[in-house]
C-alpha cells in the first residue's frame, strides 16, 4: 500500500501546469522524432537535454520532459513504418513488417490506430511493472558494496557488447574507448591531471553531454551530407489514413498477443542490455511461432502490427527499470537519460528512491499521463504527423544541426565544447561507417567514473587486495552473469542478430 | 580492409594511451589503486578488441566516392568555422550562414538555402532567446 500512497504523491507532484504542459510538449515532440527517419529516441533525447538543462528546468521537470519524448519516440516510429515501409526509429524496424501490407491492402488507419493502442497497452503495462519491479531491485541494490558495483558496471557492458552490434570485439573497443574519455580531467581521488596534455579546458573532463550530442545528433547529419539524401521520404507518395479507428472485432482478435507481448518486452527491457530494438524483435517473433497458424503474418496481419509496438513500448519502460533503481542503463536511450540525471548532480541508483522519491515518483506519475496523452494525439491526429513526414531532410537536418549548436553553446557558452562537439560527430559518423556501436562510448563516457571510483574504493578498502573485487557471492554471481552475457551472443547470438540487423544499415550503430 | 587499418589504428591509440597513463605523475597522497591502474585495464582492453578486429575483420563498409567525403570535410570545416565566429559576429548572422550553408549541400535551391537559413536562425532566436531566455553568443550588433 505504501507503493499506492508514493504514487499518490507522484501524482501530486506531477499535476502542476508547468509539469503538464512539459509532458504535452515532450510527447508532441517524441512523436514527431520518433515519425522522422533519421532521428529516433536517443538522438531526439540527446538534442534536446542541453536546452532542458539551459532553461534550468528542476530534475523533476526535466526528466518529465526528456520521458515523455523517449515514450512519444516509440510511438512514433511506426508512423513511417506503415505508411512507407521506412522505420521511423531502429525499434520500429519490426513494425514494418506487417504494418505496410496492411496500408497497402488500403487498412492504412487501422494499422495506425491498432498499433496505437497495443503501444498504449505495452506502455501501460509497463509503467505497472516499473512501478512493482524498480523497488524489489532497490532491494537488492542496497546490498551492493563497491566490488559489486564495479562488477554491476562491467555486466552492463558486456551484456550491452551482446545485443548492440555484430561484433562483440567493436563493442568491446567502444566500452574502452568511452571509458577512456571519462579518465580525462583531473583524477577526483588524488587530484593529478591525466590526459589533459597541458589543455586547461580539459581539467575539468569532456563533458558527456557534449560528446552525446556530437555523437548521436551531429553524426545523423554527416550521414544525410554524404549521401546527399535531401528529400523527403513521403515525396510522391500518397498518405492516405482512411478510418481512424479499428473496428473493435480487431481490437478483440489482437489483445491476448498485446498482453502476452507487454510482458516479454518488459522483460527485455529490464535486461541490461537489450534495448526497445530486441524487446519488438523477440515479441514478434514469438508471436510469429505462437499464433500464426496460416501463415498470414508478413502480410498484413494485425496481430503482426500489434506484436511489435506492445513490445517496443513495453521494453522502453522495462529499460527505465534498471537505469532507475541501478543508476546502469540497459539501452541507448536510457544512457541518455541518465545523463539528465547526472547533469543535474542527481545519482541515480537504489538511493534515488529514499533521498528523491519526489524524483521518482513525480517521473513515474507523468508517464502515466504522457501515455494517456500520447493515446490521445496518436489516434484521432495521427493524420498531424503524418504532414511531419512531408518535411524534406534538405530543410530538417540543418535544423537540427543548429539546435545542438545552440544546445551546448547554451550550456558553456565556450566554442572550445563546440568545436569538440565537431570532433565528436566526424568520430560518430566514422565508427558508424564501421559498424562500432555508439552506445557503449556514451555509456563508458557516463559511467568511466564511477566505475573507477567503486573500483578503488573497493580495493582500497581491502588494503590494495584486488581478490576483493570476486570476494562475495554477490559479485561472483554478477561477474558470471557478464561472462554468460559476453560469451553466449558468440555462440548463438550470431544467428538472432544476423536477422535483426538485416533490415538496416549504419542505423544500427545508434541502435536501442 | 577497413576493419583492418582501423584495428591498426585502434592498437597504436591503445599503446599512446598506455603510454600517457604511464607518464600520470603521482601524487604522493595515493590511495592503493593510484590513477594509473583504471586507464591501464582500458588500455589492455582496447588493445585487444583492436587486435581482434585487425585480426578478423567484418565485411567491407560501403565508403562513398571521394566528392561525398570532400562534401563531409567541406561541412566540417564550415561548422568549425561557424564555432569559431559565433562570438564574433554574434549567432544570428553565423547561424543563418551555416544553416544556409547545410541546406544549400543537402540539395535545396539557391533561394530556399536562403530562406531555410534566415528562417532557422530567426526561429531559434526568437524561440530559445526571446521566449525562453536562453542567452545566446552576442555579437557587436547586439544579436
Amino acid at each position: 500500500m505504501e507503493t499506492f500512497s508514493s504514487l499518490a504523491d507522484g501524482f501530486a507532484i506531477a499535476l502542476t501546469w508547468q509539469n503538464l504542459l512539459l509532458a504535452l510538449l515532450g510527447c508532441f515532440l517524441g512523436t514527431i522524432m520518433g515519425a522522422l527517419p533519421g532521428l529516433g529516441p536517443s538522438n531526439g533525447v540527446a538534442i534536446l537535454i542541453p536546452l532542458a538543462f539551459t532553461l534550468g528546468l528542476g530534475a523533476t521537470p526535466s526528466l518529465i520532459l526528456l520521458t515523455s519524448v523517449y515514450y512519444g519516440a516509440m510511438y512514433g516510429g511506426r508512423i513511417s513504418s506503415i505508411l512507407l515501409n521506412i522505420p521511423g526509429d531502429e525499434p520500429a524496424m519490426m513494425t514494418c513488417l506487417d504494418g505496410h501490407p496492411m496500408a497497402k491492402k488500403g487498412l492504412a488507419g487501422e494499422a495506425l490506430s491498432l498499433s496505437g493502442i497495443a503501444s498504449f497497452v505495452g506502455a501501460f503495462l509497463a509503467t505497472w511493472g516499473l512501478i512493482f519491479l524498480a523497488p524489489q531491485l532497490v532491494k537488492i541494490a542496497l546490498l551492493f558494496g563497491p566490488a559489486e558495483y564495479f562488477a554491476l558496471f562491467a555486466l552492463a557492458f558486456m551484456t550491452l557488447g551482446g545485443v548492440s552490434s555484430t561484433n562483440q570485439a567493436k563493442s568491446a573497443f567502444a566500452a574502452a574507448l568511452g571509458l577512456g574519455l571519462a579518465t580525462i580531467g583531473v583524477d577526483t581521488q588524488t587530484g593529478v591531471p591525466r590526459f589533459t596534455f597541458g589543455e586547461v579546458h580539459l581539467y575539468d573532463g569532456l563533458d558527456f553531454l557534449v560528446a552525446i550530442v556530437g555523437l548521436f545528433a551531429l553524426s545523423e547529419v554527416f550521414i544525410f551530407l554524404e549521401r546527399r539524401h535531401g528529400g523527403s521520404d513521403a515525396e510522391g507518395r500518397q498518405l492516405k489514413i482512411g478510418r481512424l479507428y479499428p473496428p473493435m472485432s480487431m481490437v478483440k482478435q489482437c489483445t491476448p498477443t498485446m498482453l502476452r507481448t507487454s510482458f516479454l518486452g518488459f522483460l527485455a527491457g529490464v535486461l541490461p542490455g537489450a534495448g526497445a530494438s530486441l524487446g519488438s524483435f523477440i515479441s514478434y517473433s514469438m508471436e510469429k511461432r505462437l499464433v500464426d497458424k496460416e501463415n498470414t503474418f508478413g502480410t498484413g496481419d494485425p496481430r503482426g502490427v500489434a506484436a511489435p509496438e506492445a513490445g517496443n513500448n513495453a521494453a522502453a519502460g522495462g529499460a527505465l527499470v534498471p537505469m532507475l533503481a541501478l543508476g546502469v542503463p540497459g539501452s541507448g536511450t536510457t544512457a541518455v537519460l541518465l545523463a539528465v540525471l547526472l547533469a543535474l548532480n542527481i545519482t541515480p541508483g537504489p538511493l534515488l528512491f529514499t533521498q528523491n522519491p519526489d524524483v521518482v515518483w513525480g517521473l513515474i506519475a507523468a508517464l502515466f499521463i504522457a501515455n494517456f496523452m500520447l493515446l490521445a494525439m496518436n489516434i484521432p491526429m495521427v493524420g498531424l504527423f503524418t504532414r511531419v513526414l512531408m518535411v524534406p531532410s534538405r530543410i530538417l537536418m540543418p535544423i537540427v544541426a543548429m539546435v545542438s549548436f545552440v544546445g551546448i553553446y547554451g550550456i558553456s557558452g565556450s566554442s572550445f565544447d563546440l568545436v569538440v562537439m565537431i570532433g565528436f560527430g566526424v568520430m560518430g559518423w566514422v565508427l558508424r561507417k564501421l559498424d562500432v556501436p555508439l552506445v557503449p562510448i556514451i555509456l563508458g563516457t557516463l559511467l568511466g567514473n564511477s566505475m573507477e571510483n567503486n573500483l578503488r574504493r573497493a580495493v582500497t578498502i581491502d588494503n590494495g587486495n584486488w581478490w576483493t573485487l570476486v570476494d562475495s557471492p554477490l559479485a561472483i554471481a554478477l561477474w558470471s552473469i557478464a561472462i554468460i552475457g559476453f560469451v553466449l551472443p558468440l555462440i548463438v547470438g550470431a544467428r538472432v542478430k544476423a536477422k535483426m540487423h538485416q533490415r538496416r544499415d549504419e542505423e544500427g550503430a545508434i541502435s536501442d | 580492409m577497413s576493419d583492418r587499418i582501423f584495428g591498426v589504428v585502434g592498437l597504436l591509440l591503445a599503446i599512446g594511451f598506455a603510454f600517457s597513463a604511464l607518464a600520470i605523475e603521482e601524487s604522493f597522497l595515493s590511495d592503493a589503486v593510484g590513477p594509473k591502474a583504471f586507464p591501464m585495464i582500458i588500455a589492455a582492453i582496447l588493445g585487444l578488441s583492436s587486435i581482434v578486429i585487425a585480426v578478423r575483420p567484418d565485411a567491407e563498409p560501403e565508403w562513398p566516392a571521394l566528392g561525398r567525403l570532400v562534401e563531409v570535410g567541406a561541412a566540417v570545416v564550415v561548422m568549425i568555422f561557424y564555432a569559431e565566429l559565433l562570438p564574433v559576429v554574434g549567432f544570428v548572422i553565423a547561424t543563418a550562414f551555416a544553416a544556409a550553408y547545410l541546406a544549400w549541400r543537402l540539395g535545396s535551391g539557391p533561394i530556399e538555402s536562403v530562406i531555410v537559413g534566415i528562417g532557422t536562425s530567426l526561429g531559434i532566436y526568437v524561440i530559445f532567446h526571446l521566449v525562453l531566455g536562453l542567452s545566446l553568443a552576442r555579437g557587436p550588433l547586439g544579436f
